[in-house]
């Protein structure tokens, strides 16, 4: 069935999903808008989405992935994936930064990580990297997890060949437009000021303090942060917990920190 | 009789994370039988060493993309019962109301999404988008319903946001509620149609004698907390989950494993109404009978069929929760929250099975020690010894390549294994 947009004919791209090491809510999200789930599946062919079909097909135009790289034979499924598609997207916070996996780079010590989980049993594992360290990513969809409106947004546009924006401004904005009560007059520590926008204060809008899972936004202050924090009387320790969450902003979190890696 | 198979499935599909099956069978004898885990491991619980108890449920639900409000609501009881907080009827009904959600949303992903194409003759839900739109449409009007009362109670339906040690960080709307226990009463009749889809599928006849472990019932039918049971009759109490575990490592899974008092142990839908079946509600009860689930059931497969009944036994009790709830103002959100030294257990039924969360926390609340033992690694030597068992049965019977590949997948879909999270 042919689709059309406004009377031009739209062509289905074909499309596969991957994952690599990750919780996977990021492709269930996409399951997860039943309001809008069917038309949305109509927007794209589904060539390959392991969690959700038996079928899988090596022909696809947009790769989206998800999760972050801790083993050599991921590095080398997403050359592949490269290779074969037209578009690679890194599907949430994990792909694009990190995500919550790279907090065991914080040690600065893979054996005692593999110690403590496994003891003496070999297990394989690196230190965790972003899709873009690996392979050239065209896009990025940021969040832990992921807003499906976004996504959906995202892909209406990619099918359309439209260009695509992130916002510039920060959470902090989106916060402000809901009316919501600044956190940081409820005593809660926040990253609002500084993460990129797009979630519309997801967090904040539940009286959840920002944890940064979409990176900085371009305009963001750091420092002025650092200061926000300090005159609330939150303590350095529960903003870089938030600040090294996801991996957003690792080389902020390498200045307050002194890179000297966590001792033990 | 030549019966001869050589099936080797790299990635299974319609799970969650990554396993292999491998099934060799040469003139009626079974050279291999393997189930493979071979997702990598994230580390939580080295991640959570050294931070403040805080992170810990913020952290350990993104442990999993399906059951995340299973493993925050298990951080926050671990952190609570290590500092000694009690939380209030109103926190825990908000929780409980939570979880059933959380139930509701996921098996009804896995009975319709992930197991139900088998039983239609497709590879995925899409095609019955067409062939059975009445089919797709039940399915995600249930799930659209458990997913906007998590939304409402949890302030998001994964990975929730108003969830915190001490209580919440804001209250749903009493409005809003009341309409949501409208549409839980209404919602019964896609689950009765639900029951008559699944009834009319022909359930393979597969018995194996296994031991169930669950959360022990006291003519209820827990979710959160409590002491544990085994069908074999072991009895533990909640901090003493390791006894339950007995966590070992194998060279065929990057996931750990459990015993009990056998080789393998199963957890899970079919392991609570098994264990717990005298705590169903009535009407969930008469389904449960009607669909032959009288307990012990040994056929793995059925477990499928337990999440079914589970549904009706979840959505009963969220009406009743929220009867309770709105009978009374509401009270304070969110208790004070003092740390101490001590170490914490959680014992929480989520949707695969018993999930257990220790936390050793020191005296400023900074954890010192993680354990995180997942429902689908203890059912990881059972699935193992399953495929074995099929196998054998297999080598015995005039099947094609095709019927056993698809016995096997769905052997380990019907566990609904949650790779990801076992491995964590």
């Amino acid at each position: 069935m042919q689709k059309t947009f406004l009377g031009v004919p739209v062509v289905r791209p074909k499309v596969a999903f991957f994952e690599l090491s990750s919780c996977e809510g990021c492709q269930l999200q996409l399951l997860n808008n039943e309001a809008t789930l069917l038309d949305f599946l109509s927007l794209v062919e589904i060539v390959r989405f392991r969690e959700g079909m038996k079928e899988a097909g090596d022909d696809y135009e947009i790769a989206f992935v998800e999760g972050s790289i801790t083993r050599f034979d991921e590095e080398v499924q997403l050359k592949v994936i490269r290779e074969r598609a037209k578009i690679v997207v890194a599907l949430g916070s994990c792909a694009c930064f990190g995500g919550v996996n790279q907090l065991k780079n914080r040690f600065n010590d893979l054996e005692w990580v593999k110690k403590e989980v496994y003891g003496s049993f070999p297990i394989e594992t690196q230190e965790v990297k972003p899709l873009s360290a690996v392979i050239k990513v065209d896009l990025e969809i940021y969040g832990c997890p992921i807003k499906k409106e976004e996504v959906e947004r995202i892909v209406t546009a990619l099918v359309l060949g439209e260009q695509i924006h992130h916002p510039q401004y920060p959470v902090c904005m989106e916060c402000k437009a809901r009316e919501n009560i600044c956190l940081f007059d409820l005593g809660e520590p926040c990253l609002g000021p500084v993460t990129r926008a797009g979630c519309d204060a997801w967090c904040p809008s539940n009286r959840l303090g920002c944890w940064g899972c979409r990176g900085p936004a371009p305009e963001a202050n750091l420092s002025q942060l650092q200061i926000i924090m300090a005159e609330r009387g939150i303590s350095q320790e529960r903003m870089i917990d938030r600040l090294e969450c996801f991996g957003g902003f690792g080389t902020f979190v390498d200045e307050v920190k002194g890179k000297k890696g966590e001792p033990r | 009789m030549k019966i001869s198979c050589d099936i080797d499935i790299k990635h299974l599909t319609r799970v969650e994370g990554h396993g292999n099956i491998r099934i060799i069978i040469k003139d009626g004898m079974v050279k291999e039988a393997r189930w493979e885990v071979v997702e990598t491991p994230r580390f939580f619980e080295a991640i959570l060493v050294g931070k403040h108890f805080e992170n810990a449920p913020y952290l350990c639900g993104r442990i999993c993309g399906i059951c995340s409000i299973g493993h925050t609501l298990a951080s926050i009881r671990a952190v609570e019962n290590g500092f000694g907080i009690r939380p209030t009827p109103q926190t825990q009904r908000l929780r409980l109301l939570l979880k059933h959600m959380e139930t509701l949303q996921s098996h009804i992903l896995h009975v319709y999404f992930l197991v139900a194409p088998d039983y239609l003759g497709v590879g995925s839900v899409l095609p019955l988008t067409l062939s059975h739109p009445e089919v797709v449409q039940q399915a995600l009007r249930l799930k659209l319903l458990a997913n906007d009362i998590c939304d409402e109670v949890g302030g998001r339906r994964l990975h929730p946001t108003r969830t915190v040690v001490g209580g919440f960080t804001m209250l749903p709307d009493r409005y809003r509620l009341g309409q949501f226990r409208q549409r839980l009463q209404a919602s019964l009749a896609d689950l009765t149609a639900s029951v008559e889809l699944f009834r009319s599928f022909t359930i393979p006849d597969f018995q194996l004698e296994t031991e169930f472990v669950s959360l022990k019932g006291d003519g209820d039918y827990p979710f959160i907390g409590g002491d544990l049971i085994s069908t074999d009759g072991v009895v533990k109490q909640e901090q003493e989950y390791a006894a339950m575990t007995n966590e070992y490592m194998a060279d065929y899974s990057t996931s750990k494993l459990s015993r009990l008092s056998r080789k393998s142990l199963a957890v899970g839908a079919l392991a609570r109404i098994n264990n717990n079946f005298a705590g169903l509600l009535p009407q969930a009860r008469v389904i449960a009978e009607e669909l032959g689930l009288v307990p012990v059931i040994h056929n793995p497969y059925m477990n499928v069929v337990a999440q079914l009944v589970e549904c009706v036994q979840v959505v009963l009790e969220s009406m009743q929760l929220i009867d309770d709830l709105l009978a009374e103002p509401w009270q304070d959100h969110r208790q004070p929250v003092e740390p101490r030294e001590g170490i914490g257990v959680a014992a929480v039924e989520v949707p695969r099975g018993i999930l257990y969360h220790c936390l050793h926390l020191d005296a400023a609340g900074r954890i010192v020690k993680a354990d995180c033992v997942i429902p689908t690694s203890q059912n990881h030597a059972n699935i193992l010894h399953d495929i074995e068992e099929l196998a054998l049965f297999c080598a015995t019977q005039r099947k094609s390549d095709k019927e056993i590949e698809l016995l096997a997948e769905m052997l380990v879909r019907a566990y609904d294994p949650c790779i990801s999270c076992s491995v964590h």
